[in-house]
């Protein structure tokens, strides 16, 4: 009994690797698809873009890179989708250089699904711009200024969609698809405290406590926290994705990380035990 | 004057950023959007100098024939080629030859680089995490409540798991995610206003 | 589906495995892989600046609107390449003064205004209200944030009553790490999860 818990402490972790890579991978070959709930911070997220007439101007922000593109892309289609589907305007920005192309895929895959909608009208994307808070506190003062032309180099008073958009003030709502810095603590700390504009934010479960504080606060109307978050959204908006097909996957690798842990203590104290009882 | 000088600039900067908070004047907001789409320009030139850095530093690498400069080899001339495509060749749309490297190349690269993390974090779930004190195992429980209850799998286990979850994410979490906030947002404070009035001046550099 | 579609899922996936490689040892596929990886995201990265903020920002207005006043923020950018000369690095201060600067200012205001004075307002709840449960939640959110506060305050040692409610805070704070350290699991799964999906599905056809 002593040997094994011994060998069990020192395992090599590339049997722990292994572990982990078949409880993602036969889940996904086998899929469950175990039932889930909505949670409160998403079902705001949603009711808070629903409560929006028609016709309203949505500003999103997606500021995120592939490593975080499993847990925001699905987000971001949803949120276009939902967006584009309830006639709202989208205006689009990327604070992150490499959020540029994929909001560009995230916006064609929902367009196969909206073939009418149209760019300039329905829709625009104004691109990337360095800067990160200095470009926030600048939309503050004028959104033109700050995005003089979109991604294709159109000059922003030529796009129908942009008309009457100066400030924060000319958009109903905010939405941010946030990786990392920049992102919806910036947000709140440099627009929404100080412009007022209704925000709602997805982001990696990395950063989803630390935005707890801000939803009981009012500064953020809505909370979509990681992969979970997206699935529960995906559900919401009735528009199933990669998020929802990862759950199974998602729960049995948690328990793995969980019966680790567990192994993992029962090990260590248990040889602690041992070697005592031996001094002794 | 070497030092008083961006001392003096880094003042003005920041004073009229806080300054143009109080003064919502239109005409003094104008001069303070000036500075701002100066600043947007200026920072944008600090990224290229990063970047510049980076093919510096290799290039000699290369040249000294340091150890891995083969693969320094690789690396400049990613940094050329994507500048190349980018520029000059079709542009950075979803349709170019800039678009297609960055999503069958950077793409599965980086996502890649941060999936390993999930065997990284296991492994040290499995190695590192001891509840050897009542503060650890109140960490650990945590951790599991949070992770079991967030899952489908948790609301299998128990129908009302995700709402405890939720409970515990909305009030004693949130307690202690306020107090770091509020801490933190002291200590920003106070540190941006030594370099605002020059006690701190590391960014400086050396003389 | 188009061959160029073919080709770069087949690329995807052989530079995905190259860096899984690393899981069993550090070796020439996954250093390749790497270097590949800066290489490519520095470039894209410039390329990003030259078509999203120098062009639209700064040479179009300079040429073709006639603002002059754009060749202050063009002389400051370049004082940054300073930093390559011996004899005048010491101008590249002034460029980054003035970015630092501009930070500063506006890490006053943000965290001031959004981080400070909102979340101290947010946490003044009533502690009796019609619910029970409101209100022992009111009261514990109260108690944590205070607590949490006080163990932060190292002006004074922690003994006595300080120390007491120091280690109340400490517990506080236990359970907000433990949270976030579900999260961040959760997190790092989801990021496999995107990656296995993509070799089972787009690279193999194992799913749909």
């Amino acid at each position: 009994m002593r040997r094994i818990l011994e060998r069990l402490e020192a395992l090599d972790r590339r049997i722990i690797f292994v572990f982990i890579f078949l409880s993602i991978a036969l889940p996904l070959l086998l899929p469950v698809n175990m039932e889930f709930s909505v949670t409160p911070p998403v079902k705001s997220f949603y009711d808070a873009i629903e409560s929006l007439p028609p016709g309203s101007k949505v500003l999103v922000s997606c500021d995120y890179d592939p490593g975080s593109m499993p847990e925001l892309f699905p987000m971001n289609v949803a949120a276009f989708y939902q967006l584009l589907s309830r006639d709202l305007r989208v205006i689009t920005i990327q604070l992150w250089a490499t959020g540029t192309l994929l909001t560009e895929r995230a916006m064609s895959e929902v367009l196969e699904d909206l073939p009418d909608k149209e760019y300039g009208v329905d829709w625009v994307d104004l691109g990337f711009k360095e800067g990160r808070e200095v470009v926030m506190v600048s939309m503050g003062t004028s959104i033109p200024k700050t995005f003089p032309s979109d991604l294709h180099g159109t000059k922003v008073k030529d796009i129908p969609i942009m008309e009457g958009v100066n400030t924060f003030d000319d958009v109903a709502m905010l939405v941010n698809i946030s990786g990392g810095l920049p992102g919806t603590k910036e947000w709140v700390l440099q627009v929404q405290s100080r412009y007022h504009v209704m925000l709602g934010s997805g982001c990696t479960a990395v950063s989803a406590p630390e935005f707890y504080p801000y939803v009981q606060s009012g500064q953020l109307v809505g909370l979509l926290g990681g992969m979970k978050g997206a699935a529960e959204y995906e559900k919401l908006v009735r528009r199933p994705g990669t998020a929802q097909r990862g759950m199974d996957a998602q729960s049995v690798s948690h328990i793995i990380v969980f019966l680790f842990i567990l192994i993992g203590n029962i090990a260590y104290f248990s040889t602690k035990g041992m070697k005592k009882r031996l001094k002794v | 004057m070497r030092r008083e000088i961006p001392i003096a600039i880094c003042f003005l900067a920041g004073f009229s950023f806080i300054l143009e908070y109080f003064i919502p004047h239109k005409q003094v907001l104008s001069v303070f959007e000036t500075i701002r789409q100066w600043a947007i320009i200026v920072i944008a030139f600090a990224y290229v100098l990063g970047i510049a850095n980076i093919v510096r530093i290799n290039f000699h690498a290369i040249q000294r024939k340091q150890r891995d400069w083969p693969y320094k080899v690789v690396l400049v001339l990613g940094v050329f080629f994507m500048i190349t495509v980018g520029v000059f060749f079709g542009g950075i749309g979803e349709e170019t030859i800039f678009g297609w490297v960055y999503y069958h190349a950077q793409y599965p690269l980086q996502a890649t680089m941060f999936a390993l993390l999930a065997f990284f974090i296991a492994s040290a779930a499995f190695r590192a995490f001891r509840v050897r004190t009542f503060e650890a195992g109140l960490l650990a429980v945590t951790a599991v409540l949070v992770m079991i209850g967030r899952v489908p799998v948790g609301e299998a286990l128990w129908k009302q798991f995700p709402d405890f979850t939720e409970w515990i994410m909305n009030v004693p979490q949130l307690a202690g995610k306020r107090a770091i906030m509020i801490g933190a947002a002291l200590g920003a404070i106070s540190t941006a206003l030594k370099v605002l009035t020059g006690l701190e001046r590391t960014y400086l550099g050396g003389e | 589906m188009p061959l160029s579609e073919t080709i770069g899922i087949w690329l995807g996936a052989a530079l995905t495995l190259c860096i899984f490689s690393f899981l069993y040892r550090d070796n020439p596929f996954y250093k390749f892989a790497e270097h590949l990886f800066v290489g490519i995201s520095a470039g894209y990265w410039a390329t990003l600046e030259w078509h999203n903020v120098f062009l639209p920002n700064l040479w179009e207005p300079l040429t073709r609107e006639g603002r002059l006043l754009l060749l202050v923020p063009f002389a400051f950018g370049i004082l940054l390449f300073s930093r390559f000369t011996r004899r005048f690095s010491w101008l590249s201060r002034w460029s980054m003064a003035l970015i630092i600067g501009i930070y500063a200012g506006i890490a006053i205001v943000g965290y001031g205004s959004g981080d400070l004075i909102l979340q101290i307002r947010a946490n003044l709840l009533p502690l009796w209200t019609d619910s029970w449960l409101t209100s022992f939640n009111n009261i514990l959110l109260t108690v944590g944030v205070i607590t949490g506060l006080i163990y932060f305050f190292f002006s004074k040692e922690h003994k006595g009553a300080l120390g007491g409610t120091a280690k109340v805070g400490i517990w506080f704070l236990m359970i907000s790490f433990g949270a976030s350290f579900g999260y961040t699991v959760m997190s790092r799964m989801s990021l496999l999860i995107g990656r296995v999906l993509f070799l089972l599905k787009d690279w193999l056809r194992l799913v749909d």
